[in-house]
């Protein structure tokens, strides 16, 4: 895979981010406005007319750029939307990257929002064009997709099914521990391992602890030419690698495919790692932010991502190398699992938490001294699906 | 004397796989049930679907008829041909004929009589439903039964007489915006059946010259005449009625496909049905009888079948209202995509690239192995037996009878598909587990049927050795 990549050329400068939750009272354009809002009062040094153009990301609460220039009243200023499943947050964050870096725009905001609370119904709506309703993803909903993994593991690895469901307990114990350290989580309290195991049955052997939070929520972030950057914060957060990989979606097809690996992971990780000049991310990674939407998914990611050997993640899990005070720190803010999954929103969310990490503002969840911050957003299911890497840092070069 | 040049060549029965417990219904309802259990069709089963499986036993071996004929009181569809899902599901020639005979029991005869006039292929199939606690619901029946006419000449039997009464009287009936059936005191409609049923059974012997019928069945929506179906007429060798109880059109169909199941070669089978007059058809079985029965006899269908319970059933009809999961009701099918991709949705066909030989299911036009363009065969894989590789089972998921099963399935020959599980629970399935597609209607979102091909256990060894 071939990419030029624009390590170090834009940084972020400001950030927002709503609560993510059930905000019955708070509209799509409420949290569009707090978000952005919370992002431009940080940022004194740049006033609202000053940004340049915005990308806003949503899977499916509003259509077109006016999903943002009218409730923001913007004055005339060009907006792109962009969708890509769940990776939509960072699919506008990865384009108004770009757009700063071509030297179109000099002041780009990032958006993402998700208002899932409306619909009445629990989990994902999907809107799909008219068809021939022959596509399984039209049954099979996303947690019994990605439950797909956990048999599909333990054969691959011989890994008896008591242990893998022991990992899996272990990832929704651990970021729901992060997430009550988070005041801007969904779920903000420790669930005991007890609890994730005796829970009502979703799909496969997931129980609801097994599932990211549904929620509403928004989330944004100012890009400026790394040049700039100083210029409206002293802590600006530099972009060293972006890689997004949409599948053929072979596997859904292909016998030899097992469900115990992305290879969209894998190769939008491997973009990112060269474009970033990462040679060994186990030790370089400070911290990284993956696309937990089900605890078997952040099992595997651990493979995918090279933060574990293959068929060894599970015992990895299981030692706490993946904790807040583990060797690689997963999700520290808590994840989708915790934080809440509002999915044009989350891919921002993610970097959120690096901006904080590297500002030591995190609070509670602070990190010594993170380095580099990988985010990972994944949108599909095994079989076929879009991956996004990020690696972000605090310092340049 | 012959009255048709064409023969039955080739049949077969479908009995579906769900049986309902007299027990089980008696004591819901705190009634006296009977005795022996109900053949029922799953949720996503109707008489279409039933149709295409029993035409799918019958047709292997054989040319593709060049007319479809089928019959049943239960059509999915008024106003559109359903015989038109069934040429699609089959794979038929475009230039075949395909038409309904819906309504009345009788339509199933007409089918046969169309099919052996013309040659083709004669499907009966229905769904019965009735009232919770109706003899219908306790008596009646569902299944389907094909029956491929063709040169007499290489028929395992052949048609040496068909006669006919007609006559006008209130016995069954139904308006067309019920679901249940009604019947009049069974007695009066007996007294009218029975001299025609002697009087066309008299006329079929004397039409073909022969004095007694090897075997006799005897068929009928009226109950008193199949309480007395194996005494109403003299048979030499054996004499019956309905297979499974009332089953519509597919009753006749049934009847004969369970005595060409016993019958040797070189006898005689009189078909009597009894329904708004009365038809008789004489058959005789040729040599070729013994050697291409159907794959599986109706008698050994019957064996078999899981246990559903009562609620479920009732439910599956429609008869009980129960609280759906909390997820949006699936969108219809829509039409066009429907018709472009109709090789896929209905005959379950895929692309083979004829470059490296990747299958694709659904097809594509880029192949996902070598990626040449345009360079794919069709591949048809309804027939095709396939290996459990993982599967899942979505209590999230909408379905009509939750929860829902998907298992990712590799087909032998190569095609890898993810399917819904049909008749099946959990606890029968594992990574290895032997499955076969089959063709069902998914759902139905404002009013249309989706169809579409799911995975059925065989009863072959699981790959890791162990049976299913």
């Amino acid at each position: 895979m071939s990419s030029n990549g624009i390590r170090d050329r834009v940084a972020v400068v400001g950030m927002g981010c709503t609560r993510f939750g059930e905000h019955w009272d708070r509209s799509a354009d409420d949290l569009l406005l707090d978000a952005t809002r919370e992002c431009l009062a940080a940022t004194p040094a740049l006033a609202a007319e000053d940004v340049d153009a915005y990308w806003l990301g949503t899977l499916g609460s509003g259509q077109s750029g006016m999903t943002l220039s009218r409730p923001l009243s913007l004055d005339y200023k060009p907006v792109t939307r962009v969708e890509n499943y769940c990776a939509t947050g960072s699919e506008a964050f990865r384009n108004a990257c770009y757009a700063v870096a071509s030297g179109a725009y000099d002041r780009v905001m990032a958006v993402g929002v998700e208002k899932l609370k409306d619909s009445g119904f629990s989990g994902l709506l999907r809107s799909d064009p008219p068809g021939d309703g022959t596509a399984p993803e039209l049954s099979l909903t996303a947690p019994a997709a990605f439950s797909l993994l956990d048999p599909a593991y333990c054969d691959r690895y011989g890994v008896e099914p008591a242990a893998m469901r022991e990992a899996m307990t272990h990832v929704a114990w651990k970021n729901h521990a992060n997430g009550a350290l988070n005041p801007k989580a969904q779920f903000r309290s420790a669930v005991s391992k007890e609890k994730i195991e005796r829970a009502p049955l979703v799909a496969g052997r997931l129980g609801v602890f097994d599932c990211s939070g549904v929620s509403d929520g928004a989330a944004c972030a100012l890009i400026v030419r790394a040049e700039d950057a100083l210029r409206y914060t002293d802590r600006p957060m530099y972009v060293k690698g972006l890689s997004l990989v949409a599948g053929p979606a072979r596997g859904a097809m292909d016998p030899g495919y097992d469900y115990t690996t992305f290879p969209e992971v894998v190769r939008s990780a491997a973009d990112a790692y060269r474009q970033a000049g990462i040679s060994d991310p186990r030790s370089q990674i400070s911290l990284a932010e993956v696309h937990d939407c089900f605890t078997p998914t952040e099992v595997v990611l651990m493979e995918d991502l090279g933060f574990a050997e293959r068929g060894q993640a599970w015992k990895d899990v299981l030692d706490g190398a993946f904790q807040l005070d583990g060797r690689l720190p997963v999700n520290p803010d808590g994840g989708l699992k915790s934080f809440g999954h509002p999915v044009g929103a989350s891919g921002l969310r993610m970097l959120y938490e690096c901006w904080l990490q590297f500002r030591a503002e995190a609070g509670e969840r602070q990190l010594a001294d993170p380095t580099l911050g990988l985010t990972h957003n994944l949108g599909g299911r095994p079989g076929g699906c879009v991956s996004f890497v990020s690696v972000v840092g605090p310092d340049l070069g | 004397m012959n009255p048709s040049p064409y023969g039955i060549v080739s049949y077969a029965a479908y009995l579906p796989r769900h049986r309902l417990q007299p027990e089980e219904l008696g004591t819901a309802l705190g009634i006296k049930a009977g005795r022996g259990a109900r053949i029922a069709a799953s949720f996503d089963e109707d008489s279409t679907t039933m149709g295409v499986e029993a035409a799918h036993r019958a047709l292997p071996g054989h040319g593709a008829p060049d007319a479809l004929y089928f019959a049943t009181t239960s059509p999915a569809y008024l106003d559109k041909t359903n015989a038109a899902a069934l040429h699609a599901a089959l794979g038929l020639p475009h230039d075949a004929f395909a038409a309904d005979l819906a309504g009345s029991a009788r339509s199933g005869i007409a089918a046969l009589r169309a099919a052996w006039r013309g040659g083709g292929l004669a499907v009966l199939s229905d769904v019965r439903t009735g009232r919770p606690g109706s003899a219908d619901e306790r008596d009646g029946g569902d299944g389907a039964a094909a029956f491929l006419f063709g040169d007499a000449g290489s028929a395992v039997a052949e048609i040496l007489a068909h006669t006919s009464a007609t006559a006008e009287f209130l016995d069954r009936w139904r308006v067309p915006e019920n679901r249940a059936g009604e019947q009049w005191e069974e007695r009066f409609g007996l007294e009218r059946y029975l001299p025609l049923i002697e009087d066309v059974g008299q006329r079929a012997l004397k039409a073909a010259g022969a004095g007694q019928a090897d075997h006799v069945v005897l068929v009928s929506p009226n109950s008193a005449v199949r309480k007395r179906a194996t005494k109403v007429f003299s048979a030499r060798l054996s004499a019956g009625g309905s297979p499974i109880g009332h089953a519509g059109t597919a009753d006749a169909g049934l009847a004969l496909a369970d005595a060409l199941d016993r019958a040797g070669a070189d006898e005689t089978i009189l078909l009597l049905s009894a329904a708004d007059g009365c038809d008789a058809v004489l058959l005789r079985t040729t040599d070729r009888l013994p050697a291409a029965r159907q794959p599986e006899p109706v008698a050994q269908q019957l064996a078999g079948g899981r246990d559903v319970p009562y609620a479920t059933y009732l439910t599956w009809r429609g008869w009980l209202d129960r609280e759906p999961p909390r997820r949006p009701e699936p969108e219809r099918p829509a039409g066009p995509p429907s018709a472009r991709g109709r090789g896929w949705k209905f005959a379950f066909t895929g692309s083979r690239c004829q470059r490296c030989a990747f299958v694709h299911l659904p097809p594509a036009r880029v192949c996902k192995e070598c990626a040449a363009v345009d360079a794919m065969t069709p591949v048809a894989l309804a027939g095709a037996r396939g290996t459990v590789a993982t599967y899942t089972v979505d209590r999230l998921a909408y379905s009509p009878s939750p929860p829902l099963i998907d298992a990712v399935v590799d087909f032998d020959g190569g095609g890898r598909c993810t399917l819904e599980i049909a008749d099946g629970a959990a606890d029968q399935l594992a990574v290895g587990t032997r499955v076969e597609p089959v063709f069902r209607r998914l759902h139905t979102a404002q009013g249309v049927h989706n169809y579409f091909w799911k995975v059925r256990t065989t009863k072959e060894a699981s790959v890791d050795g162990s049976t299913a």
